[in-house]
């Protein structure tokens, strides 16, 4: 075998070939990966391996990749699934080669269930089953409890106050797509919100960002306005398109705001850079401020530049909040349940840790 | 037949795209792909019409009514006319086959040259207001009007001065401390507020999928 004969020859010249070359398939992925690991020569001449391939149906070895001379381990991301590979680890130095022995046949298979994601899974069925429980028991009449969420008890007031201003009620429905779970959040509490507006017969103004966006708002403040009985209220130029241009958008919502003059502005779902020029605008003309996203680097913006501030999953809780819907109020109780349970395997987790290294902690 | 047929679609899809989470295997995950990439973008280039409505009715209905500013709604519509003939005739950049010519001169007016010379500058220039509403923003947030304002005080008071060689200079622990307000209270908060949120998210979700909040259907019936 002429790799062997060319190891021998280039051992004598001072490098020694890599040893124990193994292939084998990289578990848990959609295949076309094979992961190649040696041991290395303790050489301090050493530059860095060169990885070779070669195919069963193929006499050539190919160079599938390079690396450094640290590395004792090599993924080939292009590997065909189903064929039989083997590969060698060529040493490099500046003046001499030392190819290893080829290592046994290996083949790439794609995986149907990835382990790693294992713990997301158990804690997703945990998290199903308790929020189903907690629906059904709601269906069945049961009250449940939720805390007290003082940004979302002020969104009557607030619509009262415009009422009686006789000034509109500004939603903006953030700036993100349809897409981000915050922005359908946000859509679920401009639902309820047009159903008040409605029945107050207070303006509504909903400039959007997002074509998507845009079509779904319409459609929910029209279906909010029928549904208290009031359609003939809902107009079309309520619920509109701005632009999808993330400053101009900025700058529309800060004209309307001073032009308009509403006397409430709901920033609701996902912001970015924009978010403290509308909250600093609205709270310039005087209007009450609810803001409310799942952004934390917006958050300290809002929470300055607005009178309440919903945080995170109080954005989430809001419909079912608002609405008083049993149904609704169930998930939130499971939501509160699980972040308690998460709260006391962090506690416990961590006294562990600290105590012994037990191998089931990995599963967390 | 109208929400269900919409409801079940949602439950297969949102099933599939849960599922694809654990499954690796390409028969999934590719479909799953073309879900995300190709569908949402189809559907997106649909809803642009729908958008572009919207902003020509609003903006005539604006003129129609004589409302305040109505003039303005001139220079959006004639704007929006005028960036569609160059960009569906005029090209989106000199080396581009075009109808129509998109220079004078030296004086270039293609899609390419209008959103750099104009898009570009103008959404600086609002980006750049931020630092003045920063200031005035500050400026309320740190008037310590009680415990939390208080707090909030102190806190950028310490990060401030530890950000700089004036606090090492007078209190020579001072960055420290500040790095870690940074990465230990600061951090520990980010994440409460992060496993909230990744819980709504989910919750939301899951409503969703069980059809209990049906707002996106279009309101009604949650």
């Amino acid at each position: 075998m002429t790799s062997a004969i060319l190891t021998v020859v280039l051992a004598l010249a001072g490098l020694a070939p890599p040893t124990d070359v193994a292939a084998a398939d990289r578990p848990d992925d959609g295949g076309r990966h094979i992961v190649v690991t040696w041991q290395g020569p303790d050489d301090p001449e050493l530059t860095n391996y060169r990885i070779l391939r070669q195919p069963e149906n193929g006499e050539s070895w190919d160079t599938v990749g390079i690396a450094g001379r640290l590395a004792n381990r090599f993924t080939d991301g292009s590997a065909v699934d189903g064929v039989r590979y083997r590969y060698a680890v060529v040493a490099l130095s500046t003046d001499a080669v030392a190819e290893s022995e080829p290592s046994d046949w290996a083949t790439s298979t794609p995986s149907w269930f990835d382990s790693n994601r294992l713990n997301v899974l158990i804690w997703t069925i945990v998290f199903i089953l308790l929020l189903v429980g907690l629906i059904h028991q709601a269906r069945r009449g049961r009250k449940l409890y939720i805390r007290r969420i003082a940004g979302l008890d002020a969104v009557e007031e607030a619509l009262g106050r415009a009422t009686e201003m006789g000034r509109p009620i500004l939603f903006v429905p953030g700036l993100s797509s349809v897409a981000d779970v915050a922005t359908i959040a946000a859509l679920n509490i401009l639902s309820e919100v047009a159903k008040k507006t409605a029945s107050f017969g207070t303006p509504l103004i909903v400039p959007n960002r997002d074509p998507i966006v845009y079509t779904v708002a319409r459609e929910m403040v029209k279906e909010a306005y029928t549904t208290v009985g009031r359609p003939d209220a809902f107009s079309q130029d309520m619920v509109f398109f701005l632009t999808d241009q993330q400053f101009a958008f900025a700058a529309a919502v800060d004209g309307i705001m001073i032009r308009e003059k509403p006397a409430t502005n709901f920033l609701m779902g996902m912001f970015w850079a924009e978010s403290l020029i509308m909250a600093e605008t609205g709270a310039s003309t005087g209007a009450i401020q609810i803001a409310g996203t799942d952004s934390l680097s917006q958050l300290p913006f809002f929470i300055t530049a607005c009178d309440y501030t919903l945080i995170g999953e109080e954005l989430y809780a809001a419909s079912a909040y608002i609405s008083r819907e049993p149904l609704l109020l169930g998930s939130v109780l499971g939501q509160d349940l699980i972040k308690a349970v998460i709260l006391v395997t962090i506690v416990v987790g961590t006294i562990l840790a600290l105590a012994t290294p037990l191998p089931v902690l990995k599963v967390f | 037949m109208k929400k269900r047929i919409p409801l079940l679609i949602v439950l297969v899809l949102g099933i599939f795209g849960a599922t694809a989470f654990v499954v690796p295997h390409p028969v999934v995950r590719n479909v799953d792909e073309v879900m995300r990439n190709d569908i949402i973008r189809i559907i997106t280039a649909f809803s642009i019409v729908l958008g572009i409505g919207s902003i020509i009715r609003h903006h005539v209905i604006k003129i129609q009514r004589k409302a305040e500013h109505w003039p303005f709604s001139w220079v959006t519509l004639i704007s929006l006319a005028v960036s569609a003939i160059i960009g569906l005739f005029g090209g989106l950049d000199p080396g581009t086959r075009a109808w129509l010519p998109t220079s004078i001169g030296g004086f270039s007016f293609h899609m390419q040259s209008i959103y750099v010379n104009m898009i570009i500058p103008l959404g600086a220039t609002m980006f750049s207001l931020l630092a003045f509403f920063m200031a005035s923003a500050a400026y309320r947030a740190f008037r310590a009007r009680n415990l939390e304002a208080t707090l909030l005080l102190l806190a950028a008071f310490v990060m401030m001065l530890g950000a700089v060689p004036l606090g090492r200079m007078l209190i020579p622990r001072l960055p420290d401390f500040a790095e870690w307000i940074l990465t230990v209270p600061n951090t520990a908060a980010k994440r409460g507020i992060t496993f909230g949120v990744g819980l709504g998210m989910f919750a939301t979700s899951l409503k969703i999928l069980l059809g209990i909040e049906r707002g996106w259907l279009g309101g009604g019936g949650s």
